[in-house]
């Protein structure tokens, strides 16, 4: 082996000797990515992870100038956007690299499902994954209030008010999440200590967790293509795979700077609980197929009432979801797709697209 | 052997004790620990408005016919209506289904949620979308050159 490592510098050798760097090539050499027709679907984790990174970067900027209370939270992001150099551009990114980060996720968890890479021995490797996308969904939420403005403050109010309906605990979720019986100036409080804190701490560690169990097992060989006699053809990861990774980066930053450039955050009205809920109000987007099933479901369902109904479904759906390496029995040992997770999979990715389509274009005073 | 026999006896209640006192030790610790913790989490309880009454700083001619608007009752908001017949009508103005602040709309003479589309007719009853629930009615009382808007019961 010593005759085909490139010559290193003395740099290179007296940290080797301390740090151990010649540990790390090893395990970026031995690292393998399996090519098939589905490799394409390998680059999403990786993309979900670039554009993390971005959030944590923009995230940190923002936080030179925000002031989290009702006060000021409105007038800070304003000073934001009018005053501060560039300040327009840090949060647009982090605006856009939010929503696309939710869709590069969304991307890799359906992937992941439709390919069946969640079966034995990759359970805790799914699982993690499911955390980080709840730890995701729940940083769009916290994020979403901290403008203060008036979309915020209502999408907070209904958001917060769905757990209250939840019997016997409701009540209580709903006011530990509020920090008070009403969404008000120690809701935004709590939101931005758990944006800034809590859920960066909790990701951390999920996050690790699902990149360790990724080195672990290797990335999964859908069983479709096992099956088919493509072979066991791969590329390694470093720097082959990671080039590539590279190109789809570069490509995702030129994105996120055309939109954040085109079409920068916007901040709308300032929160103000003494007035009607405006017209055409919506979350954002992944909550979309959510918040429509709500508005079409009926005030009582055989009795029980509509809500409820809605957000047990949800639950249901999530708990499915998330249970699928201990439901989906036949894609353990057997070679084929598992009909259950794809058509699962599939039904699901009809469902929300249908809801969040009529959620865009149904009138809103009908 | 007996002999020995007995001293492993000891030894494995010496353990046991041994182990029940670590573990005693450690779950007060995390006790001691995690109940402040979760009471922390808990946020106060903060007087809430008891008032029962509240006169608005309208005049009841001030308001237009075929219009409503929205007041402040304690911590709370409620909406005020005039239709248009001239009567005067107070309700909660939070949305029976998810807390959102409803509206008049006078196109369709209804009280409006537009979060989900929820439509209260002119009592206050869920007519139409996902509102489970009609919205609480106050009674509206003009006195003089003022409107008092008060709970019932």
């Amino acid at each position: 082996m010593e005759h085909d490592s490139p010559k290193r510098g003395k740099l290179y050798l007296w940290l080797d000797e301390r740090v151990g760097l010649s540990d790390f090539a090893k395990l970026a050499k031995k690292k393998e990515v399996p090519l098939h027709r589905h490799t394409f679907w390998y680059y999403f984790g990786g993309m979900t992870l670039f554009l993390f990174a971005i959030q944590v970067g923009t995230g940190i900027l923002l936080l030179l100038y925000y002031r989290p209370s009702a006060g000021e939270a409105f007038e800070s992001i304003q000073f934001i956007m009018t005053e501060v150099q560039f300040g327009w551009l840090v949060r647009s990114i982090h605006s856009w690299s939010a929503n696309l980060m939710i869709f590069a996720m969304f991307v890799h968890l359906f992937s992941a499902l439709l390919l069946n890479a969640y079966r034995r021995p990759r359970e805790m490797t799914w699982l993690s994954g499911g955390g980080l996308l709840g730890l995701s969904l729940a940083f769009g939420f916290t994020g979403y209030l901290l403008p203060w403005n008036e979309l915020a403050f209502f999408a907070t109010r209904v958001g917060t008010e769905i757990p209250g309906v939840i019997p016997v605990v409701g009540p209580f979720v709903r006011r530990l999440l509020r920090g008070g019986n009403e969404v008000t100036g120690a809701t935004l409080t709590r939101f931005y200590g758990v944006h800034v804190a809590i859920l960066p701490a909790l990701v951390t560690v999920v996050l690790g967790l699902h990149l360790f169990l990724v080195q672990k097992h290797g990335m999964s060989r859908p069983p479709s293509v096992e099956g088919s006699g493509e072979g066991k053809r791969s590329m390694p990861f470093f720097p082959n795979f990671f080039l590539r990774d590279l190109v789809g980066w570069l490509c995702a930053l030129g994105v996120l700077a055309a939109l954040a450039a085109y079409f920068p955050a916007e901040l709308g009205k300032k929160a103000d609980p003494f007035q009607p809920a405006p017209v055409g109000i919506k979350p954002e987007w992944y909550f979309m197929a959510m918040f429509q099933t709500l508005k079409l479901l009926p005030a009582h369902i055989l009795g029980i009432e509509g809500e409820l109904l809605g957000v047990l479904g949800f639950g249901i759906i999530g708990l499915i979801l998330v249970a699928m390496p201990f439901l989906d029995r036949r894609a353990a040992p057997v070679k084929a797709s598992s009909r259950l997770a794809v058509g699962f999979g599939l039904l699901l990715i009809v469902y929300s697209v249908v809801l969040t389509y009529l959620g865009y274009t149904m009138s809103a005073m009908k | 052997m007996a002999n020995d026999e007995t001293s492993l006896a000891v030894d494995h209640g010496r353990r046991n004790w041994l182990n029940w006192f670590l573990s005693t030790t450690a779950g007060a610790f995390l006790v001691s620990v995690t109940y402040p913790l979760s009471r922390y989490l808990v946020p106060p309880d903060v007087e809430e408005s008891t008032a029962h009454t509240v006169t608005l700083a309208l005049k009841p001619q001030e308001v237009k016919p075929n219009s409503g608007q929205i007041f402040r009752f304690g911590s709370q908001a409620g909406i005020l209506v005039k239709d248009s017949n001239g009567e005067l009508k107070a309700f909660s103005a939070v949305c029976t289904h998810l807390a959102c602040i409803v509206q008049y709309r006078s196109d369709i003479n209804q009280i409006w949620c537009a979060c989900h589309n929820g439509h209260f007719d002119l009592n206050g009853r869920n007519v139409e979308g996902p509102p489970p629930k009609p919205l609480e009615q106050f009674v509206v009382n003009v006195r003089a050159e003022q409107i008092v808007v008060s709970k019932r019961g």
